[in-house]
């Protein structure tokens, strides 16, 4: 393998490639490398380059897959399953040595001096990690244009965004700068950018992947789980990074699904959807929604009753209240989790001045951007006296009536949810901008599983006016394997369709220009 | 006029555990380099998440149930919310409304008597930073931040308003600290800032008028800077009210150099601090086999001690005091006891608190436990007289030594055979005529010489009151 098909290859072909020697991880970090180089600075997917840790990485990988192959097919076997896989991180997730600033100016020069688990997990697991990549500032947006640095634009149509608040991880999978990245999910941020620039994107259940070390935004919605271009490599990523971790409080013993690394493919993954009891929920279907999603996403509900699934409506009453009661819940705990940017021990400071709270106002008010001071403002009000029981106390009961919600489709006997992603494909840059609720509400159809704590998948299900439109699968609680299961199914079925055929632009013939 | 103090107390003591309330970092020492008992967790970095120490919450359980309060079936932390320098995350995790302890009582016995004073609450929360201001050499003022402080396990203890003095004040603070070192919760050293005490205080005209105004009274560093503070803080309201002027309710400091309180703030009654659950942390369960585990190990209780000791050792209040009072008194009194139960409780006791705890404080080794029973033991059963069993004692010090044998090779035993006694006295009166014509002429100070020749004679193994009744016969027949 070499240039471009090393470039478009998945994690699961390079790793077969690694192991028979017909590639080397060295040669993907060199060819992914030079890529970014030359189209980032048009894509603006990365915040923060690894060039010669990941080639030095990618060199050591090499030398193991070499030791092993003269060892035997079970020594290659036996190497870990990311061995010499190029990653990319959102740049909220701390990497020892690397700089970390979630988007914002506010951590402009802070350098990480530990590692998330997840990057612990990844590095134990062999990952080449390029880079960091762009996001909304602390992870609040749905676009990637409240990042404090720079714009990241869609492959698809670079007059477009990436959608977010992970547009920078998923713009990055989707432009081949990268097989696999890493993404976080508050209240859609893998899922909709997933679906806006046409690649997988999943969201664990709650509590599945350890936030250790992840810049948190609202505590009992961050979920981390990754980007890739098939169902299989997300789930080969997902092994990596998920399971029960002594740092995170949350973090759940449940035990992993040992399909994630077995997943079914071609024939007998898409027979797997044969007897599968999918509910679609009448309320995802919102007003207002583009009518080539609800095209695409009703095409694809319709393959998988084809492949013989069976597909009912349901009714999630509680789906309008979402996002009122997120808009609560998630400010007031990031009023909080966001405190910490004081000035004073890390990050940009305006301190010094002598009076205290001056230079908390000023480090605070100049740190932050818009977004994050609406979100600020929202969570401390919601949370202050008087206003307590009436916002936030109130906003938890509805949360509970939401989760009663799905808890009563599983209880009918569904396998998995399947509705629209977003109600749009990715939208031209600036049109919601102005209008806060206008861009809260391209989360619509997501928020409501985080709520409820629930997995969530979004994959490619087809194109409206030449943009991706994903189709969301959403889980019983700690059931990731059997999305994924669903997910390689549908890959299968409509592994010949006309849409899938159409690619991003080629961004190195858009001018480009070095990062 | 007569004002009627009331007065509530509120404690924070770090508890002795080996981590920290949310993270692995040690417990700072005397001498530890600022800031180097420190991790993302505790330092408040990006990302960084809690987990909760099990030591320190069965600590605090261990405190509830020792104060006979009640403890939640579950659990959750709270966060409370505030902007300052030594605290990292720009948040305390606390707890607000299940504490760990709710409605307790500690008794407390003053000059005045003895008093329960109910336990309100007692949660657990974290320490915050230490800061230090100084003046550097180029002249500029600046604050530091030492983070070793930061995170370290605090146990909050609340009473209702149920004190009515300073002194009763003094011995609360002074029996919960026992009480907590007791039963091995905390070191609760007031000195170095363990346990801070905080008083609020109001008067009012007589003890059924609704509540006055009151102060919270801060920086109080001995247990006598609580005593004198609150009694300074109840006569500077006195004087505030008769002169017919109305209490600031306010923070004030003592100042130990002046004797006096201080404005440090104007209390911030619209300070809000944003409570909300903790989404880091899960509730806790406190499953009732666990604290069942817990409850069955905790010690006997300083004043249920201190009843046994008055009720089943027939020990004075005062001694019962003064021994569970010192812990390590007690320590040995227990101990002494296990090695031979048949030692009178008050001899043992009046050793104990007298010379044991004399030397103890002079800086002496711990006795042997053992050794020390046979020692009192042979004083009790008058094998040794006192002058001797002081002289072995000092010995005992020493280290190791076996006090039977050195009775046994030294001939110390003490001579009380009534044969070898009248002996003695008859040699002793013999050598001295001028006593008995002293006892004929009324001095009844001469049986006192005599003793003392024959106590001088026996090397000091003479049973001096059996001597006196023996002389008493000789010189009156």
């Amino acid at each position: 393998m070499s240039g471009e098909s090393l470039r478009r290859a998945t994690a699961t072909e390079l790793r077969a490639a690694f192991q028979s020697g017909a590639a080397t991880s060295r040669a993907v970090t060199d060819e992914l490398l030079n890529a970014i180089e030359r189209e980032d600075g048009v894509l603006g997917a990365w915040l923060h380059l690894r060039h010669a840790e990941a080639r030095a990485e990618a060199d050591r990988a090499d030398a193991r897959y070499a030791a092993a192959r003269a060892s035997g097919a079970a020594a290659l076997n036996a190497l870990p399953r990311l061995l010499g896989i190029p990653v990319a991180l959102k740049d909220l997730v701390n990497l020892t040595g690397t700089p970390t600033t979630a988007g914002s100016r506010i951590l402009e020069g802070y350098v990480s001096p530990y590692d998330a688990t997840i990057a612990a997990r990844l590095k134990e697991a062999g990952a080449v990690i390029l880079g960091k990549t762009n996001m909304d500032e602390f992870a609040m947006g749905s676009s990637t244009e409240f990042s404090a640095y720079k714009k990241t634009v869609n492959p698809w149509g670079i007059d477009r965004v990436p959608g977010g608040s992970s547009g920078g991880s998923s713009a990055a999978v989707a432009a081949y700068h990268a097989p696999l990245s890493i993404g976080t999910d508050t209240g859609g941020s893998i899922r909709q950018p997933a679906s806006l620039t046409g690649i997988v994107g999943i969201k664990p259940t709650y509590g599945r992947v350890s936030r250790y070390g992840i810049v948190a935004f609202a505590s009992s919605l961050d979920q981390v789980g990754p980007f890739a271009r098939s169902a299989q490599d997300a789930a080969l990523m997902l092994h990596a990074i998920a399971g029960a971790d002594q740092h995170d409080a949350t973090s759940s013993r449940s035990p992993l699904d040992a399909t994630l690394l077995n997943l079914p493919s071609g024939d007998a993954a898409a027979s797997a959807i044969r007897g599968k009891r999918f509910a679609l929920p009448k309320e995802y279907f919102v007003p207002g929604m583009e009518p080539g999603v609800e095209r695409a996403v009703r095409d694809a509900v319709a393959a998988l009753e084809a492949a013989g699934g069976i597909v009912e409506e349901v009714s999630l009453p509680t789906t309008e209240h979402a996002l009122a009661t997120y808009y609560i819940v998630a400010p007031a705990e990031a009023s909080a989790n966001l405190a910490r940017y004081d000035g004073i021990r890390y990050g940009d400071s305006k301190h010094g001045g002598g009076d205290l709270l001056n230079g908390y106002l000023e480090t605070r008010g100049r740190g932050f951007g818009p977004e994050v001071r609406r979100r600020i403002m929202l969570g401390t009000y919601a949370l202050s006296a008087g206003y307590y029981d009436a916002y936030y106390v109130k906003a938890q009961k509805v949360r509970t009536l939401i989760a009663r919600d799905f808890d009563r489709v599983w209880e009918s006997g569904f396998d998995a949810i399947v509705a629209p992603t977003s109600p749009q494909v990715a939208w031209k840059f600036g049109a919601k901008m102005s209008d806060p609720v206008s861009m809260y509400l391209a989360d619509a159809c997501t928020l409501p599983v985080n709520m409820a704590g629930l997995p969530g998948i979004s994959i490619p299900c087809g194109l409206s006016e030449d943009l991706p439109v994903g189709l969301q699968l959403i889980g019983k609680p700690w059931s990731e394997a059997e999305l994924l299961s669903i997910s390689a199914g549908y890959e299968a079925l409509t592994a010949t369709a006309a849409w899938r055929a159409v690619e991003p632009h080629d961004l190195a013939k858009l001018g480009g220009g070095a990062v | 006029m007569t004002w009627h103090a009331v007065i509530g107390i509120e404690v924070h003591v770090q508890l002795r555990t080996v981590t920290k309330m949310f993270c692995p970092c040690a417990i700072p020492a005397e001498g530890d380099l600022p800031n180097s008992k420190t991790c993302p967790t505790c330092l408040g970095l990006p990302g960084a998440l809690p987990v909760p120490n099990k030591a320190a919450i069965e600590k605090v359980l261990a405190v509830g149930a020792a104060i006979g309060a009640a403890a939640p079936a579950t659990t959750i932390w709270d966060r409370k919310n505030y902007f300052y320098p030594d605290l990292p995350k720009g948040y305390q995790i606390s707890q607000l409304d299940f504490p760990l302890a709710e409605h307790g009582t500690i008794e407390v016995t003053t000059s005045a008597g003895t008093s329960r004073v109910r336990i309100r609450r007692a949660h657990l929360e974290e320490d915050t930073a230490r800061l230090r201001h100084e003046k550097g050499s180029d002249g500029k003022r600046s604050s530091l931040i030492d983070y070793n402080r930061s995170g370290v396990a605090l146990l909050e203890i609340v009473t209702e308003p149920d004190i009515r003095d300073a002194e009763t004040a003094r011995r609360y603070a002074e029996e919960l600290r026992l009480l907590l070192r007791t039963i091995g919760a905390a070191d609760a050293e007031m000195e170095n800032g363990q346990m801070r005490v905080e008083a609020n205080v109001s008067i009012r005209a007589s003890e059924d008028a609704p509540f006055g105004t009151r102060t919270e009274v801060k920086n109080m560093n001995s247990f006598r800077s609580v005593e004198k503070a609150i009694a300074f803080e109840i006569a500077r309201q006195a004087a505030i009210l008769e002169a017919g002027e109305s209490i600031t309710q306010e923070t004030r400091g003592w100042d130990e150099s002046s004797g006096t309180t201080y404005t440090m703030r104007a209390k911030e009654n619209s300070h809000d601090y944003r409570y909300f659950p903790e989404p880091d942390l899960p509730p806790l369960t406190i499953e009732p086999t666990w604290l069942a585990g817990i409850v069955s190990s905790i010690p006997e209780i300083p004043s249920a001690r201190r009843a046994r000791y008055v009720e089943q050792l027939a020990l004075s209040d005062y001694d019962a005091a003064v021994l569970v009072g010192e812990p390590r008194a007690a320590a040995l009194f227990e101990a002494a006891r296990a090695a031979d139960i048949a030692i009178d409780a008050k001899t043992l006791a009046n050793w104990v608190t007298g010379e044991y705890l004399r030397a103890a404080n002079e800086g002496a080794a711990e006795p042997d436990p053992v050794q020390f029973a046979a020692l009192i033991g042979a004083v009790f059963r008058k094998e040794i007289n006192g002058t001797t069993g002081k002289e072995l004692f000092a010995e005992l010090l020493g280290g190791s030594f076996d006090v039977r044998a050195a009775i046994a090779e030294r001939g110390l035993g003490q001579v009380s055979d009534d044969g070898a006694l009248q002996k003695l006295a008859a040699e002793v009166l013999a050598a001295n005529p001028q006593a008995l014509a002293d006892w004929k002429a009324g001095k009844q100070q001469a049986i006192g010489f005599l003793v003392g020749q024959a106590m001088k004679a026996s090397k000091g193994r003479g049973d001096a009151a059996k001597l006196g009744v023996v002389f008493k016969a000789l010189l009156d027949a």
